[in-house]
């Protein structure tokens, strides 16, 4: 019986812990959708109010285009982001599925080298990065274009890393027997394997997707014209100060949920290969 | 978890005694029809990511470090006539020669350190505490709060920084709720005293002692002491908001392996929950508290995104990372910049080596 009444009492505090904590989780995004819905003044001075007072739409209306105040962008923001993350999507998935089906499974004199090079690439921090890629683009005269700002992270040393180890999983005699059957080696991969690593591949795509649409840093030494801007790198030249005017804290909130939005549905649907792909990037090394 | 990621590769079989390693391939190759093609399709295969990753990673970290060794502006090409190599000068600015380079490598270094010695061990302990909750057999809804603790950790940086700037501003939320207890807020992302030197004030000790006037990076032992301030103090609380959701995936995945057994071994031994979590769960554990720590402590020398949208106005929040941008794209003081991120690197280097070494150590006890 007490031992009875003593759980019970855990679990009501266990209940109200995760409770409180979920609230801490949560309430910034709800304070950040209430407050883009209000004026300039009420956003400053009641940030804390779940409730708009008055209700106005004139951030949404600079936001999606309606209004225009000539510094800000977004609807063309929002483009750059979209587009540049897709393709960045696409091309690092096939070029990371096939380089790690080679590194996998094809025996090709040089491969312990390679192998060796994108192990050492996995260490460095992108944050390093950031004066070494501006020097390649203007060496390139790819500074300040969308060529610029998709191949240089159009394929990365991780996404190689995972596609590897989902191809080390797939049993030999599935290839054996297609090659048997007279298959080449790029039809093997292709029509074979790759139809079954398709879990790897789908993880692979939410998280190169996150994180193209997420990218700031990179994008802000790789372009200066707000018309290459991306959600990101124009946000944080709203808020950092170079287009700043004012607070205009419901506009900058309005923008902020605009870029979260995408990654949110995203998360909402794909959940599940999200946090898989986490821990087999990070706990597989 | 394989510790050398060599090792796995698919097993060969080798009958005959190996000669040399090529011509053993090679008789390897002509013997079986199935790996006819390897060689070029391997290559064709690894050839584009491979130049992709050599001519937007390698070759440009080598012309970097050359650049750390110049005084490039930037705006000419960094091998134009103009553009001087000056050996060791940049490293000398920002590490050991008295001035404004020095000071503010120094400040960064000092406000990135109390970063990571604030967040390492909260968002380790937050991290566990979460997954030990979520991770309560009798719980209803547990993707709920799952799914709740580890949404922050996938939004964009800049958005949810924008929001806590917003938070934490001279009116917001925040202080709007200090301000349902009667405290007063402060103005958090202006704010630069350290809250160790606040601490300090409080109790009447208001002006350095001679014996901190020592200087360590330009910074006197008194400003090393200081503590983060009240603005760092923001991104502090931000980065364990953010990052305590996906290490608790980690913990999360590490508790379901433990055996029920043998928590109901102890159960039934009648150890109390306290005891079952100190001497069963816990060292079970260990080696993922040391891989979140130092998994930790490698992320959080990189902090960027957030030290852009609030350094510029509190220099106790720039970090090392946005100094070097800063130096190189607002001074155009590439040179130095290339030294800064250099410097950074080894620093993420050394610990990314140790942390190899005390996991895979940890793993084979």
């Amino acid at each position: 019986m007490i031992n009875r009444y003593r759980s019970m009492r855990l679990r009501v505090v266990a209940y109200a812990m995760l409770v409180a904590f979920a609230l801490l989780y949560l309430a910034p995004f709800a304070l950040q959708i209430a407050n883009s819905f209000k004026s300039d003044g009420d956003a400053s001075v009641n940030g804390l109010s779940l409730v708009p007072h008055p209700a106005k739409l004139s951030a949404w209306d600079q936001i999606l285009g309606i209004s225009n105040n000539g510094v800000t962008d977004f609807p063309r923001w929002l483009f750059n982001s979209a587009l540049v993350a897709t393709l960045i999507t696409i091309s690092s998935v096939f070029l990371a599925s096939l380089a790690g089906y080679a590194l996998a499974r094809l025996e090709f004199r040089g491969r312990r080298l390679v192998f060796g090079l994108v192990i050492a690439t996995l260490a460095v921090p992108g944050v390093v990065l950031l004066i070494p890629r501006f020097l390649m683009l203007k060496q390139l005269g790819l500074f300040n274009t969308y060529p610029g700002m998709i191949l240089p992270i159009c394929v990365s040393a991780t996404g190689i890393f995972m596609m590897r180890q989902f191809f080390l999983q797939v049993p030999v005699a599935l290839e054996e027997a297609a090659r048997i059957d007279g298959a080449g080696v790029f039809t093997t991969w292709w029509r074979v394997v790759l139809p079954v690593v398709r879990p790897g591949l789908i993880t692979l795509t939410i998280l190169s997707f996150q994180g193209a649409w997420n990218e700031f840093a990179f994008f802000q030494v790789a372009v200066i014209s707000p018309k290459y801007f991306t959600l990101t790198t124009g946000l944080a030249n709203i808020v950092g100060g170079g287009l700043s005017a004012g607070n205009q804290y419901p506009l900058k909130l309005g923008a902020s949920l605009l870029t979260t939005i995408p990654i949110a549905v995203l998360f909402f649907v794909f959940q599940r290969y999200l946090v898989r792909g986490r821990l087999e990037g990070s706990l597989k090394q | 978890m394989t510790t050398d990621p060599l090792s796995d590769e698919p097993a060969i079989p080798n009958t005959k005694g190996r000669a040399t390693p090529d011509s053993s391939r090679r008789r390897k190759h002509r013997r079986s029809p199935l790996k006819r093609g390897h060689n070029l399709f391997g290559w064709i295969f690894v050839s584009p990511a491979l130049a992709i990753l050599i001519i937007f990673l390698v070759i440009p970290i080598i012309l970097a470090l050359y650049i750390s060794f110049t005084n490039w502006s930037g705006i000419t090409s960094p091998f134009a006539s103009a553009v001087h190599f000056v050996g060791l000068q940049n490293y000398k600015t920002i590490i050991t020669e008295p001035g404004l380079g020095q000071t503010n490598f120094g400040t960064a270094v000092r406000n990135n350190f109390y970063y990571v010695l604030f967040v390492v061990p909260l968002q380790t302990a937050l991290a566990l505490w979460l997954a030990i909750l979520v991770n309560n057999k009798f719980l209803k809804g547990k993707s709920f709060f799952r799914t709740a603790f580890y949404f922050p950790s996938v939004t964009s940086s800049i958005a949810i920084t924008t929001v806590f700037i917003f938070l934490f501003s001279g009116a917001g939320a925040v202080n709007r709720v200090l301000g349902l207890f009667g405290i007063t807020g402060p103005n958090w992302l202006y704010d630069q005293n350290g809250i160790i030197t606040s601490i300090l004030a409080s109790l009447g000790l208001h002006s350095a002692p001679s014996w901190t006037n020592f200087q360590i990076l330009g910074l006197s032992l008194w400003d090393w002491f200081s503590g983060p301030s009240l603005g760092m103090c923001v991104i502090i609380i931000l980065a364990i908001w953010t990052t305590s959701g996906t290490f608790m995936l980690f913990f999360l995945a590490a508790l379901q392996n433990i055996s029920e057994e043998a928590e109901e071994a102890s159960e039934i031994d009648g150890a109390t929950p306290w005891q079952r979590f100190r001497y069963v769960t816990l060292p079970m554990l260990r080696p993922i508290v040391l891989l979140v720590a130092t998994l930790g402590f490698i992320g959080t020398w990189q902090v960027f995104d957030q030290s852009f949208l609030t350094g510029p106005n509190n220099p106790t929040m720039v970090t090392p990372a946005f100094l070097a941008y800063q130096v190189s794209f607002s001074n155009f003081a590439f040179g130095e910049g290339a030294a800064i991120a250099f410097t950074l690197f080894g620093l993420i280097v050394v610990l990314t080596l140790l942390q190899r070494k005390f996991v895979k150590e940890d793993l084979t006890k």
